[in-house]
């Protein structure tokens, strides 16, 4: 099996108060952020590298994983720590953060889909920064692929998956056939989660994303790493979404102490108004 | 008053600047193992002196024991990438960093270093994928500082050694598969010492647990004992004698611990920041008292400095080579610092400061053993007095 995998790198959500914005509004100062892959893009890795693999011998390739990401040359951290994890090629997308938009980015991957062919595109549900959750469907839409959205689990069969979704009240499964687009959710990476068909149906992973082993890291660095240019994947490289403003999250305001309960319930009803 | 970010450590000593790519990756990669596989256990097994075993094939896999070797399914890792993960390590827990590097560079590196090709190709990959614990013998009851002193012996006798002696203080035995012995032969001087690995299973091999540690709890640690144990000749490490074997093993062990110290250093400092700017006191967080800003200050001064040399130091080693002595430089201030700073965090954090709840006090309270073990304070200040002043004061 072929696995498409692209990945976003995003301002590391530990260190949120690091994200600035200057007095113009008009944009997010990127300049000492902190880059750490999306966490959703991390899962959609690691499902993917389960789906390639028996996890009994995970350090035997049963397939290929491609990560693809867009941006300038230092978004190639993201990419080398990936095929440290174990992905098995990369590709960077030539292109500066802020001429991308959803629906730019969905046009050139379905275009690097057509020169990729992988049996299946595994991605985020969505990036932590924008929050968008439009990607995915955008280019199974384009791509005329079927689509499961926020995947819980992903079971192997023969030329397709069974995908669990998680809805109010319970869980829908669904059966999509290759090539299809899944986009991912945090409980692909729970230890039940992914079966390829040659990990035993009895077999748990741990909880979580691998580890980069450190020899991987070493390893990593020798394989193959591709530029592409947007060019040549979008000829139309026109945005869709205009960003108007920014703003910071108005700061809270300090809490109160309130002396006793009656106080409590007081405040309560006549302040806050929530009783 | 405006209340600012507070500058992380990381972007003060600004040492990503001086690390590639693969460094920083295996340092990420290792933070997030310790942050998600082992802080959360932290507390409980220290107060349950519980060395987490199940995590053992973890860090095998992830390539870190004897990460520093090459060739026998080891890593291969420089050691600025060795450094960085005995850093992160012990980050967690001084524990877990000193299993690692008992392992690695006391039990692997003698037989990777002078051992014979039969014993590197039948101990090393299984070591190198935790199958086979290692531990290290050469510490006794009454000789520590002074190991020309030891008292084990090895008789030969027919086409093998029979061992007796006694061990001590010997991280990792109570659950080592083989153990490297150093022993004087047939009554010789130090000169005679040999290096031996003995395997669990032996006969008259035991490593009884000692108990009642108030520092190093998730960490394991016992006695040797030998009680006339046949040793077979070609569990002798062919390719060394005298104290320099054993002297060899530990100049290895001292500079992953000048990395590994400043990991606790670390999470003292991150804890006692954090902690600062919550904790109110006479109207304000306590951060804002000059006392505290002061001690603050001179934690992170410490740790620069010490990251630095240790930085310094790894690039040299792996260049032209470093000195015992300069290993010894880099093992007496680093640990010493790491010492001081998580004294300095335990007084910050004040009645808090004593609960397993914050890192602090389990930091400090390992770091007397790592203060104490590879040498003490004091053997690096006279290793350093000696080679600077052409005295030996020992």
């Amino acid at each position: 099996m072929k696995i498409l995998v692209p990945l976003k790198r995003v301002a590391d959500p530990d260190n949120a108060n690091k994200v600035k914005i200057p007095a113009s509004g008009a944009t997010i100062e990127t300049t000492g952020l902190e880059w750490k892959p999306n966490p959703f893009d991390e899962y959609a890795l690691e499902a993917a590298l389960r789906l390639t693999e028996d996890g009994k011998a995970p350090k035997v390739r049963a397939g290929e994983v491609v990560v693809v990401t867009f941006g300038p040359k230092e978004t190639e951290t993201t990419l080398r720590a990936a095929l440290a994890t174990g992905a098995d090629r990369a590709i960077r997308v030539d292109a500066a953060d802020d001429k991308l938009d959803g629906h730019l980015v969905a046009r050139a991957l379905k275009a690097l889909v057509e020169r990729e062919k992988p049996d299946l595109v595994l991605m985020g549900k969505q990036a932590v920064d924008g929050d968008s959750n439009q990607v995915g469907q955008i280019l199974a839409e384009q791509l005329d692929y079927p689509m499961a959205t926020f995947a819980a689990t992903m079971k192997e069969e023969a030329g397709g998956l069974l995908v669990g979704r998680e809805v109010d009240g319970g869980v829908i499964t669904l059966r999509v056939k290759f090539p299809a687009v899944v986009t991912v959710d945090l409980r692909i990476v729970a230890p039940t989660s992914v079966y390829s068909m040659k990990t035993a149906p009895a077999f748990k992973y741990n909880d979580g994303v691998r580890f980069a082993a450190l020899p991987a890291i070493m390893a990593a660095k020798k394989k193959p790493l591709a530029e592409v240019k947007l060019a040549d994947l979008a000829a139309d490289q026109g945005l869709r979404v205009t960003y108007h403003g920014f703003q910071a999250p108005p700061a809270r305001k300090a809490g109160i102490k309130v002396k006793d309960v009656t106080d409590l319930v007081n405040r309560l009803k006549n302040e806050a108004k929530a009783l | 008053m405006a209340v600012n970010e507070p500058l992380s450590l990381d972007d003060l000593i600004a040492i990503d600047s001086l690390l590639s790519e693969e460094e920083k990756l295996i340092r990420a990669s290792v933070r997030r193992f310790v942050r998600e596989r082992y802080l959360p256990r932290s507390a409980e097994l220290f107060a349950k002196e519980q060395f987490p075993t199940d995590l053992i094939p973890m860090i095998a896999e992830m390539g870190i024991l004897g990460g520093s070797l090459k060739g026998y399914g080891c890593a291969g890792m420089n050691s600025v990438e060795y450094g960085l993960a005995l850093q992160e390590l012990e980050a967690g827990d001084s524990g877990l960093r000193s299993f690692v590097s008992v392992q690695g560079s006391l039990a692997m590196w003698p037989i990777w270093k002078y051992g014979s090709e039969e014993q590197k190709q039948r101990w090393l990959p299984k070591m190198a994928a935790g199958e086979i614990i290692g531990c290290f013998g050469l510490t006794e009851p009454d000789a520590g500082s002074d190991p020309a002193a030891m008292k084990t012996r090895a008789r030969k006798d027919g086409d093998g050694y029979v061992l007796t002696g006694t061990k001590m203080w010997i991280t990792s035995s109570p659950i080592a598969h083989l153990a490297v012995v150093w022993a004087k032969v047939d009554d010789g001087d130090a000169s005679s010492i040999r290096g031996f690995v003995v395997e669990r299973g032996m006969k008259g091999f035991e490593t009884p647990t000692v108990h009642g540690k108030m520092s190093l709890r998730a960490s394991p640690t016992g006695e040797i004992v030998l009680n006339e144990v046949r040793v077979p000749a070609e569990n002798m490490l062919p390719n060394v004698q005298g104290l320099k074997g054993a002297l060899g093993c530990l100049t290895q062990a001292r500079f992953g611990i000048a990395w590994g110290a400043l990991g606790a250093a670390r999470a003292c400092f991150e804890s006692v920041v954090s902690y600062a700017r919550e904790r109110v006191a006479f109207g304000g967080p306590i951060a804002a008292k000059q006392l505290v800003q002061q001690k603050i200050a001179e934690m992170a001064m410490e740790i620069a400095k010490g990251q630095i040399m240790g930085l310094h130091y790894a690039r040299l080693k792996d260049s032209t080579g470093i000195t015992p002595v300069q290993v010894s430089l880099c093992k007496k201030n680093n640990v010493g610092v790491a010492l001081e700073i998580a004294r300095s965090a335990r007084g910050i954090l004040g009645g808090n400061g004593i609960l397993l709840e914050y890192p602090v006090i389990r930091h400090m309270l390992n770091l007397e053993s790592v203060y104490t073990y590879e040498g003490t304070d004091e053997v690096h200040t006279l290793i350093l007095g000696n080679a600077l002043t052409g005295h030996n004061a020992f």
